[in-house]
């Protein structure tokens, strides 16, 4: 039911792990939904120069995970909320239909990290 | 290498059943209805496959129907006996860790025709009580249907204790007994079933072909209505290969059955003892005392079960997992949630069916995979702390 790409993507993915001093922490989902996934982003001048995630949650869940943090890092603040669940499924080149919730996910975990930068930024 | 963990989902067809089955497609292709010879040679085939499949269960031939599979047999007996019942309430009793085939067909005899269901809950080991089933019984009630050992988990259910109150009580005992007929000795009238579903493909046989065990004078309306095959209960051309070879790959499976019993659970036994010991946050869902030799179902804690799966299938190894991820259901398996398991632990099962052909190099290989595969997949998960190598949940 996964492509080759998720596939991939899963068995290698990017920005695994934490940023000690992130700027900005997202958590979305618990456990006994079966899926969280927390994204962490560290920002200079607006702009991300570092994403990092951590995933409980199947295949598509850690590979939506790992393309929505690439896709964070060297984003403005203001471009990284444009990130859609719909970008991250093109990128993996479609996830199976009881799958897009993952990338619902990735997209909640992007805008909550942005939500807890700015709310530290006050 | 390549690893097949997953024997409770499907089998490898045996050779031997194969090629007993191949001249019954080109050669001996006769309709078993028609009276000439090619009809009388193929019924001949027939004939003596419903006798094998009798002889193993201590039935009569003539109580063995074939069916589609487990789930039209399931299906059947359920529709069977409630359409063949004239009174005007009807109460089943039935388990939680029920198959799909019994419980959606459940809910449609709810829907359809007003039955009133009892689902048993099950112990921690998995087993369903027999005293909670005579507490259940009332005075509507016209069938219990408790499968024999569960597919998920392996839990061997008190059938002939189950069996033995249902005949006290006069009710019709429906068993599903697709995950045992393997491995299990089963005798209908020592254990006091009426009805007995099975499917060939869980034992080395075919796909697409099973049968359902119907006790002489158990009345049952036909779920298929057509031509007069299966004594006039269920129509459709008798499939003279498929049934062949079910028959085969069950003389093979009751032939070799103490031998593969014996082999098999001590490859599993081990197995399981050292995922236990060596990988931490690990439990075996329910218990080893009545359990299926095969099955192994363990919850690696703080890591989804799918992932393990996804990972362990790009190493060649298949299994299945209960977690929700894998079922394309939002809610985990309800067999690891009945037997008292938290959500968070059932999204974290994951079960291994060993085979006949299951080696030690295989268990071996993939006990170290998975190990690998675990750690692997808690150093990027929220919930696990790699460096104190502990789990919390938020």
């Amino acid at each position: 039911m996964y492509n080759d790409r998720v596939l991939e993507v899963f068995a290698n993915p990017k920005n695994v792990g934490e940023i000690e001093n992130a700027s900005g922490v997202g958590t979305i989902g618990n456990a006994s939904c079966g899926d969280i996934m927390r994204v962490y982003i560290l920002v200079e001048n607006d702009v991300i120069i570092d994403a990092k995630f951590k995933t409980f949650g199947c295949a598509a869940a850690i590979a939506t995970a790992s393309v929505a943090t690439d896709m964070l890092i060297g984003k403005t603040i203001e471009e990284a909320l444009q990130i859609k669940n719909a970008d991250v499924v093109a990128y993996l080149g479609g996830l199976p239909p009881q799958k897009i919730h993952c990338s619902v996910l990735a997209e909640e975990a992007i805008q909550a990290a942005v939500a807890d930068y700015r709310s530290k930024q006050k | 290498m390549k690893v097949y963990l997953d024997n409770s989902a499907t089998t490898a067809l045996d050779k031997e059943v194969l090629n007993a089955m191949l001249p019954y497609f080109t050669e001996t292709f006769g309709n078993p209805s028609s009276l000439h010879a090619y009809g009388r040679n193929a019924l001949k085939a027939v004939d003596e496959a419903r006798d094998s499949i009798a002889k193993s269960i201590g039935a009569k031939s003539n109580e063995i129907y074939f069916t589609s599979g487990g789930s039209e047999s399931d299906n059947w007996a359920l529709k069977g006996v409630i359409g063949a019942t004239k009174a005007k309430c009807k109460h089943i009793i039935t388990s939680q860790i029920e198959h799909p085939a019994i419980m959606d067909t459940l809910d449609y005899l709810k829907a359809k025709e007003g039955v009133e269901v009892t689902y048993l809950p099950v112990d921690k080991d998995g087993r369903v009580s027999v005293q909670d089933l005579k507490e259940a019984v009332t005075d509507d009630t016209v069938l219990v249907s408790v499968m024999f050992a569960n597919n998920e988990m392996g839990a061997v259910q008190p059938i002939a204790e189950i069996g033995a109150f249902c005949k006290e009580e006069g009710i019709i005992f429906h068993t599903d007994a697709v995950q045992a007929m393997d491995s299990q000795a089963i005798d209908v009238n020592a254990l006091n079933i009426d009805l007995l579903s099975m499917s060939a493909h869980k034992f080395h046989g075919p796909k697409g072909i099973g049968a359902l065990y119907i006790r002489s004078g158990v009345k049952l309306d036909r779920l298929i209505s057509g031509g007069h095959q299966e004594r006039r209960m269920r129509a459709g051309t008798t499939d003279t290969p498929l049934i062949v070879g079910m028959a085969k790959a069950l003389e093979i499976a009751v032939r070799d059955r103490e031998e593969n019993n014996k082999r098999i659970s001590a490859l599993r036994d081990s197995f399981v003892k050292k995922v236990l010991a060596e990988i931490p946050f690990t439990y075996l869902n329910g218990g080893m005392d009545h359990r299926l030799p095969n099955n192994a179902n363990i919850s690696f804690e703080y890591v989804e079960g799918e992932s393990i799966l996804i990972t362990l299938d790009l190493a060649g190894i298949a299994v299945s997992s209960g977690s929700a991820c894998s079922s394309g259901s939002l809610e985990p398996s309800h067999v690891i949630l009945a037997l008292g398991v938290k959500e968070e632990l059932a999204h974290s099962s994951i079960r291994f069916s060993l085979g006949k052909d299951t080696t030690q190099e295989e268990m071996d290989y993939t006990f170290d995979v998975l190990k690998a595969s675990v750690e692997r997949l808690r150093s990027m998960s929220p919930l696990f702390n790699m460096e104190k190598g502990i789990g919390y949940y938020v």
